[in-house]
C-alpha cells in the first residue's frame, strides 16, 4: 500500500511540472507583444518597459522560467496588473465560494445519481427504468449553460420563490449549485445502473437470495457496495470537468468564485491573474486525480498489488 | 408501431441518427433555409416573439433567430467534424505505433497522454484560445490539442490485443510488412469502437465548443453561434425568452443525437448487452 502511494505521488511530479510549464508558456503564445495587448497600443513607452520589468519579459526565457518556478515555490503567482494586489490574495477571497459551490453540487449529484441509479437497476425495464434512462441521456445532452438560465427564468423570473446571482444563504445556492450538478448526477445515473445490474447477475447476489437475505441487505451490502469501485474513478475523473464547468455556473451566477474571477481576467487581459485561476484549477484537477486513484487502490487491492 | 418492435440498439441508431440528420440539413441548406441575413438588424423590430415571417422570433438586435440557428449549426458541425477528425487521425496513427512497435515509442507515447490528460481539456482550451485570440482555426487547434489522447489510448490499447490474434500472425508468416499488418489487418477490426468513441467525442465537442462560444472565447463575434446567442439572450430572459430557449434546443439536439448513436452503437457491436 505504502509502496503503491510513493509511486503514484512520485508520478505526479513530472505532471505537475509539464502544468506549470504549460501555464507558463501561455503568457508566451501570445501573437506579437504581450505588453502591447495588455496595456493597449497608445500606452507610453515607459509604462510599457515598466510592466515589461515587473513581469520579467526583458529577461532570456531560461531565466523567466527559473523565476517563475521558485515565486511558485513560495506561492508567488504575481500580481494582477489592474487591482495591483497579488494574485495569491485575489485567489484565496476566491476558493471559498467556488469550494462551497462545488460541494453542494457533488453532495447533490451523488444523491440524485446513486440513488436513482441503484432504484432503475433494481427496477430494470419497468417505466421508472425507462424514465431514469430516458433522464440520464438528456441530462447528459442538456448544457449547463443553457439549463441555467432557465432554471433563473422558471424559478426566479416567474414564480419568484428562488433569488438569482448572490452568494451568501442557502437558498442562493440551490439555483447554481443544481445546474452544476446536473450533467454530473446523469453520468452518474448511467454508470451507477449499468454497474449494479452487472453486479446483481453474479453468484454471490444468488447466494445471498438462497441465504434468505432481506431484498435491502442484498442491495445495499452486497450489490451496492461492490457496484461502487468503478463509480470511484468516474466520480474522480467529474470532478475535473465539475472545476471547469464551474468557469461557466459562476460567471452566470456572478458567483464570486475562481471561475468568475478567470473569466473576468480574461475580459480584461490580465494575464498573471489568468495564469494564476489556470494554474489552481490545474493543480487542484492534478490533486483530485491522486486522490481518485489512492481511494480507488483503498477499495481494490488487485491495483496496489499489480 | 414498427419503431417499438425493433431491437432497443437500431431504435437508439435510428432516432440519434435522425436528429444528427436534420442538424446537418440544416448546416449544409443554411443560405437557403434562412430567409434573412444573420447579422441584418431592425431595431423597432427587437424581441418580436416567434411569428411566421420569423419562426424564431427576433434579439435585441432585430436579427433573425432563425438564421443564427441555422447558420450556427455550421459553425458547431465544421468545429465539430473537424476536431473529431484531426484528433481521430492523430490518435490512430500514434495509437497504431505505439502498440504495435511496444518498447521505447510505447512508453514515450503514454507518458505524453498521461501529461496532457492531467490537464482539464476544456480549460487548456480556454487559456489557448485567451491568448491566441478568437478564430475558428485557433478553437480547432486548441481542442485537437487534448482530444487525440482519447483515441490514441483506445487504439493502443486494440492493437496491443490484436497483433497477437492469429490472424495479424498468419499474416506476419506469410511476409506481410508491419504497415500491411496493421492497415490491412489491424484497423478493420478497430473501426466500431472507434466510431463509439468519436460519436461520444462529436457531443463533448459540439458542447465544449459552444460553451466557449457562450462565455465569447470561440469563434470571432460577428460569426453566429449557439453559444454566443445564448449568452445574449440570458440577459433579456423575461423580455424574450425565445432568444436562449431556440438556440439551446438546437445545442440539445444535436448532442442528445450524437449521445444516441454512441449508445446505439456501443449495444449493437456489443450483442451481450441485447440479449439481456
Amino acid at each position: 500500500m505504502i509502496s503503491f502511494f510513493t509511486r503514484r505521488v512520485i508520478a505526479t511530479v513530472p505532471v505537475v511540472l509539464g502544468v506549470c510549464t504549460l501555464t507558463f508558456m501561455m503568457l508566451h503564445f501570445i501573437p506579437g507583444d504581450p505588453v502591447d495587448i495588455m496595456l493597449g497600443e497608445q500606452a507610453t513607452v515607459v509604462d510599457k518597459d515598466a510592466l515589461r520589468r515587473e513581469l520579467g519579459l526583458d529577461q532570456p526565457l531560461h531565466v523567466q522560467y527559473a523565476k517563475f518556478l521558485t515565486n511558485l515555490a513560495s506561492f508567488d503567482f504575481g500580481r494582477s496588473l489592474y487591482s495591483k494586489r497579488s494574485v495569491g490574495s485575489e485567489l484565496a477571497e476566491r476558493i471559498p465560494a467556488t469550494v462551497e459551490l462545488g460541494l453542494a453540487a457533488v453532495a447533490l449529484a451523488l444523491m440524485v445519481g446513486l440513488g436513482l441509479g441503484v432504484i432503475a437497476a433494481i427496477r430494470q425495464n419497468t417505466w421508472l427504468d425507462h424514465l431514469v434512462l430516458a433522464g440520464g441521456i438528456l441530462g447528459i445532452s442538456l448544457p449547463g449553460f443553457f439549463l441555467a438560465p432557465l432554471l433563473v427564468w422558471i424559478f426566479a423570473l416567474h414564480l419568484d420563490w428562488l433569488p438569482v446571482s448572490e452568494h451568501g444563504s442557502l437558498a442562493h445556492l440551490i439555483l447554481p449549485s443544481v445546474s452544476l450538478a446536473l450533467p454530473f448526477s446523469a453520468i452518474l445515473v448511467r454508470m451507477t445502473r449499468a454497474s449494479m445490474l452487472e453486479v446483481l447477475r453474479e453468484d454471490f447476489i444468488r447466494v445471498a437470495r438462497a441465504k434468505g437475505l432481506s431484498a435491502m441487505k442484498i442491495y445495499s451490502k452486497h450489490a451496492l457496495r461492490n457496484a461502487l469501485t468503478p463509480i470511484i474513478t468516474l466520480v474522480g475523473l467529474q470532478l475535473g470537468a465539475l472545476l471547469t464547468g464551474a468557469v461557466v455556473t459562476e460567471t452566470i451566477f456572478d458567483w464570486p468564485g475562481v471561475g468568475t474571477l478567470l473569466y473576468q481576467a480574461i475580459q480584461s487581459r490580465d494575464y498573471p491573474v489568468v495564469q494564476g485561476c489556470i494554474l489552481f484549477i490545474s493543480l487542484t484537477y492534478v490533486l483530485v486525480n491522486l486522490l481518485t486513484d489512492v481511494a480507488y487502490a483503498v477499495a481494490n487491492p488487485k491495483v496496489r498489488l499489480s | 408501431m414498427r419503431l417499438l418492435k425493433m431491437r432497443a440498439s437500431s431504435r437508439l441508431l435510428l432516432v440519434g441518427g435522425t436528429l444528427i440528420g436534420v442538424m446537418i440539413f440544416l448546416a449544409v441548406f443554411a443560405d437557403w433555409l434562412a430567409t434573412q441575413d444573420p447579422n441584418s438588424m431592425s431595431l423597432e423590430l427587437r424581441y418580436d416573439p416567434p411569428s411566421w415571417a420569423h419562426p424564431f422570433g427576433l434579439d435585441e438586435n432585430g436579427s433573425d433567430v432563425f438564421a443564427k440557428v441555422v447558420f450556427g449549426a455550421r459553425v458547431s458541425l465544421t468545429v465539430a467534424f473537424s476536431v473529431v477528425m484531426v484528433s481521430l487521425l492523430v490518435g490512430l496513427g500514434l495509437g497504431s505505433v505505439a502498440g504495435y512497435c511496444g518498447g521505447r515509442w510505447d512508453a514515450g507515447l503514454m507518458r505524453s497522454i498521461d501529461m496532457l490528460s492531467a490537464f482539464p481539456g476544456f480549460l487548456l482550451a480556454l487559456g489557448l484560445v485567451a491568448v491566441l485570440g478568437p478564430s475558428v482555426g485557433n478553437l480547432i487547434l486548441a481542442m485537437c490539442l487534448t482530444s487525440w489522447t482519447g483515441y490514441a489510448r483506445l487504439v493502443r490499447g486494440e492493437v496491443l490485443h490484436l497483433k497477437e490474434k492469429e490472424f495479424v500472425l498468419t499474416a506476419r508468416s506469410l511476409g506481410a510488412t508491419p504497415l500491411r499488418q496493421v492497415v490491412f489487418h489491424i484497423w478493420p477490426n478497430l473501426v466500431g469502437p472507434v466510431l463509439v468513441h468519436a460519436s461520444f467525442a462529436l457531443a463533448g465537442t459540439i458542447l465544449a465548443e459552444s460553451s466557449l462560444s457562450f462565455l465569447g472565447l470561440g469563434v470571432p463575434a460577428t460569426t453566429p453561434t449557439w453559444g454566443a446567442l445564448l449568452n445574449s439572450g440570458r440577459k433579456i430572459m423575461l423580455e424574450a425568452p425565445h432568444v436562449s430557449l431556440f438556440p439551446g434546443l438546437a445545442i440539445m439536439t444535436l448532442v442528445l443525437g450524437f449521445n444516441l448513436f454512441g449508445d446505439g452503437l456501443r449495444d449493437f457491436l456489443d450483442p451481450r448487452k441485447t440479449v439481456e
